[in-house]
């Protein structure tokens, strides 16, 4: 056991870790941001709306990540030329918008379909009711469907954000230098492989289980009123 | 029609290196399940904690690390232990076993969840009737429970292997001349990434649809013995 080479090269893997949150970071925000849209068109009665969305969850839950990210980065050399004339290719050609373009739309596929569950989940009494108040379109989604669709969708949401955060490791194979990157950097310099790659998975075990915690918090404060009020009775004082 | 400058059949000798290992790895990922689930619930404390670690780590650490953890980490860490003991060991890991070791370890501990959930999804009076008739535990399991298990663990135990099938493209990290790796190999000697990976992806696809639509089978079949209205 080298555990001198361990404690040299934290500082680095730190560094890596803060790529590894960065990444995962950007691509759930913007891929649930994604996602929303997507969900709604999922489950409207227009089918130019819902079959489109349909093959693109599809296709993105269908195939593995390492694909997604291969076709991302590597595939868009084959459209090196077109790519230039539309001034795209200065993106493509860096790997960590690749990585970050590729978790993104891979979550947002994903998080869409958590949500079309979660919405077609809602009661059609709530619906019906705030119909009855007059509301409509876009007023009843945002006050009424997504709100409630959100609080539904959270468990399972919080499950696909702990496998985004694990998934971002395969980044590290387009060269990025995550925990697993510099791990692997690092590891094949020294030899000490089972070393750091121990090291390099005790860091996701912390990272993992403080966002399962974090998001547990905000289920706890976001379903406030499906929990029993607190016993005031006066009994119960002392 | 796409071109594909005979690298075809190279994709598919690797799909079918794909659905080899997803197969191989299943079946430990079962296995692994099945005794996880028996730790889980079992009386003993030892066993539930090891049982109780075992998913609790395994889900808490990507998939690739342990891949690169097992493939190069095992074989220098038993050289390390055996030279500290005075011997020398030499181990040489193939792809194929690490990877299918290490992807059927992991899925043994989602496959874990799905057992216990199965296990507690059979009626208790089932058990109790059957202990009644003089079955004894092993025979009860084995008559009574299992077989019922299977019904409610397929949902789950599909999704296990949707997620596993595709987690074995990882193993081309490791070399293994699988879909994912033969698409990498094909789409640098013809320099066309786009459409190999595409294809693969495809090939992919048609591996998830063929195993979407078994399950249904497997679902039907297995529910053959409850009555629908």
């Amino acid at each position: 056991m080298a555990l001198g080479i361990i404690w040299d090269s934290l500082p680095r893997l730190l560094n890596g870790m803060l790529v590894t949150i960065q990444v995962t970071g950007i691509s759930v925000v913007i891929g649930l941001c994604l996602a929303v849209p997507l969900a709604l068109m999922r489950v409207s009665r227009n089918p130019f709306c819902r079959i489109p969305v349909y093959g693109f969850i599809f296709y993105f839950r269908g195939t593995p990540l390492l694909v997604q990210i291969f076709l991302i980065y590597y595939g868009s050399g084959q459209f090196q030329d077109a790519l230039s004339q539309l001034g795209l290719w200065t993106f493509f050609r860096e790997a960590y918008f690749c990585a970050v373009l590729s978790l993104t739309l891979n979550t947002a596929a994903y998080t869409a379909e958590i949500l079309r569950g979660a919405i077609q989940a809602v009661p059609w009494g709530e619906v019906e009711a705030a119909r009855a108040c007059g509301m409509s379109g876009l007023l009843l989604q945002r006050r009424i469907i997504l709100p409630k669709a959100f609080r539904l969708a959270w468990p399972a949401y919080t499950n696909e954000v702990v496998f985004l955060l694990q998934a971002s490791s395969l980044v590290s194979i387009i060269t990025l230098m995550d925990i697993t990157g510099v791990a692997r950097v690092i590891a094949a310099r020294t030899f000490a492989f089972y070393e750091l790659f121990i090291t390099a998975a005790l860091i996701y075990l912390v990272l993992v289980y403080g966002l399962i915690w974090v998001f547990r918090k905000i289920e706890y404060r976001i379903s406030g009123h499906l929990r029993g009020a607190p016993d005031s009775s006066p009994g119960n004082v002392l | 029609m796409i071109d594909l400058q005979g690298y075809g059949w190279l994709l598919l000798k690797g799909a079918q290196l794909t659905i080899l290992v997803g197969l191989a790895s299943m079946v430990i990922a079962v296995l692994l399940g099945l005794l996880g689930s028996w730790g889980k619930l079992s009386a003993n404390r030892i066993a539930r904690m090891l049982a109780g670690t075992y998913t609790t780590v395994i889900r808490g650490i990507p998939e690739l690390v342990l891949i690169l953890l097992v493939y190069y980490g095992v074989p220098t860490l038993i050289q390390d232990l055996s030279a500290a003991a005075g011997r020398e060991i030499l181990v040489d890991l193939n792809p194929f076993t690490a990877g299918v070791g290490t992807i059927g370890f992991i899925y043994g501990a989602f496959a874990t969840e799905v057992f216990r959930g199965a296990y507690l999804a059979v009626p208790k009076g089932q058990i109790e009737a059957a202990r009644a008739m003089g079955m004894s535990t092993s025979m009860t399991f084995l008559r009574i429970t299992l077989p019922q298990m299977w019904r409610f663990a397929l949902p789950g135990l599909g999704n296990v292997w949707m997620v596993l099938i595709k987690a074995t493209a990882l193993i081309s990290v490791i070399q293994l001349p699988e879909l994912m790796r033969n698409a990498d190999i094909a789409s640098r000697a013809t320099r066309m990434p786009f459409t190999f990976y595409f294809m693969a992806s495809l090939l992919y696809l048609v591996i998830t649809i063929a195993s979407m639509m078994l399950q249904q089978k497997a679902e039907t079949w297995a529910g053959r013995g409850v009555r629908k209205d």
